[in-house]
């Protein structure tokens, strides 16, 4: 009796457990092809947002470099990430180069900085932070245009010593009530193009070795 | 348990045993993502179509599931229902699913999903059950967009910004600015906020609640003087 009671049991909640797998393996392989699209897109709009696509004829997305190993800790990455090379006519005419700043109010602000092959910034944008709402927030461009602040900036635009915000004696605004968030992003932008200024010659030589990729996109 | 009407099920879902208001259930994603409507909005449907799904499909087999095997058949179907739904939402509004984030998987572990499985769906036909799941989903619902909509106009000075994640492009213009940027509350958006607003709602279901009582109780010592004066005027005649 009791052990009829666990055989029926078993079987029940095995065949639960099929039936619960099957509608969720449906649902998976239904959705897969959405989500990629979806995520494709999200990172390529932040990408275009950069460098629009007047700035360039290849597909940013696909286009990129592996970082090499020894550079990912300058950067502030723990893990390997790609650099997007930018060209236009064939040239190479940009990067965009993924960092992270890890001293924000909250842990790691994720940022791309997108620069030009003179060396300057086309833009930065934040991918990802902890910031507080309301105050720290305000370095994502939907809540405030502060991030814009860096266009066209470069290493001598200002001068070295002024790469900060205004209260530590830079050109940068700081936000009322927030210091450290973009004081955190200020630094590591200044970090990125000295990294730029340092590997530059050397990002441009590996994007050149591949010009199956420098052909312009065909498709969209 | 007796049989419960329709009109009863959904006074229940929706006012008398409201989820959030007087079970106090699922605080945890209630809290966390109410700082603005669409957020709100946003798990408050993904909540209630978990929860009428799970209390279909527990209606559906809650003659062939015996007693020793119920909680995890119903952890089962609970948890697929909430990974289809996470796909659903990642599939077809991807950057909302950014902003909620861990929340919606934590939908699993929302209690009213489980607690109506236990409570209503093992023990109540189909369509009952399908409806309760919806009303007590709609009551789960309707608290958290008020929430959103009282933290987003006092913390931001807007509301309904970026319905668009939601509903497509067309959406972008529904957002209505009633103050300018930066002069918000802060502590409308910060997780104080969102106990205090819940503490005020709260207290005015109690306050609302408090009225129909005194004007019950006001109405039955009407109607007995009125049958008193009858009787008295009979009397006289």
């Amino acid at each position: 009796m009791l052990s009829q009671s666990i055989r029926f049991n078993s079987m029940v909640l095995g065949l639960f457990a099929l039936v619960t797998a099957l509608l969720l393996a449906s649902t998976y392989l239904g959705t897969r092809d959405t989500i990629a699209a979806a995520e494709r897109a999200a990172a390529q709009k932040t990408l275009l947002e950069i460098f629009p696509d007047d700035q360039h004829d290849n597909n940013l997305l696909d286009d990129t470099l592996p970082i090499p190993g020894p550079y990912l800790k300058t950067l502030g990455l723990g893990k390997p990430a790609d650099i997007h090379v930018v060209r236009k006519g064939g040239e190479v005419t940009g990067f965009i180069l993924p960092a992270v700043a890890p001293e924000g109010y909250s842990g790691d602000i994720r940022l791309i900085v997108g620069i030009r092959v003179d060396g300057s910034l086309a833009g930065v944008r934040v991918t990802g932070h902890n910031e507080t709402p309301g105050l720290g927030d305000k370095v994502e461009l939907r809540k405030h245009p502060w991030i814009l602040s860096f266009n066209d900036r470069g290493l001598g635009n200002p001068p070295r010593e002024q790469w900060e915000v205004q209260k530590d004696g830079g050109v940068f605004d700081q936000f009322t009530g927030a210091t450290i968030t973009p004081r955190a992003v200020v630094r590591k932008v200044r970090d990125t193009l000295q990294f730029y200024r340092e590997h530059g010659d050397e990002l441009r030589k590996a994007a050149n070795r591949r010009p199956d990729v420098a052909a312009p996109e065909v498709e969209s | 348990m007796s049989e419960l009407s329709y009109r009863e099920i959904a006074r229940n879902g929706l006012w008398t045993n409201n989820p959030a208001l007087v079970q106090i259930l699922g605080l945890c994603p209630l809290l966390a993502v109410s700082s603005s409507v669409v957020n709100a909005l946003g798990l408050g449907l993904a909540t209630l179509l978990v929860l009428a799904g799970s209390n279909l499909a527990i209606s559906l087999i809650r003659r062939q599931v015996s007693d020793a095997v119920r909680i995890p058949v119903f952890v089962m179907i609970i948890a697929t229902f909430t990974t289809c739904a996470e796909l659903l939402m990642k599939a077809y509004t991807y950057e909302l699913y950014q902003i909620l984030g861990i929340f919606i998987a934590l939908i699993v572990t929302n209690c009213v999903i489980l607690g109506r499985a236990e409570a209503f769906a093992s023990k109540h036909p189909v369509g009952a059950s399908l409806f309760d799941g919806a009303m007590m989903g709609l009551g789960f619902c309707l608290v958290l967009v008020v929430i959103g909509g009282i933290r987003e106009a006092l913390g931001s000075g807007t509301l309904l910004a970026n319905m668009q994640l939601l509903f497509g492009p067309g959406a972008a213009a529904w957002k209505i600015t009633l103050f300018g940027d930066g002069q918000g509350l802060l502590l409308a958006i910060l997780p104080p906020g969102a106990f205090m607003v819940l503490g005020f709602l709260i207290a005015l279901k109690n306050v609302i609640d408090a009225g129909i009582e005194r004007r019950r109780a006001r109405t039955a010592v009407a109607v007995e003087k009125v049958s008193r004066r009858v009787r008295t005027t009979g009397a006289i005649s």
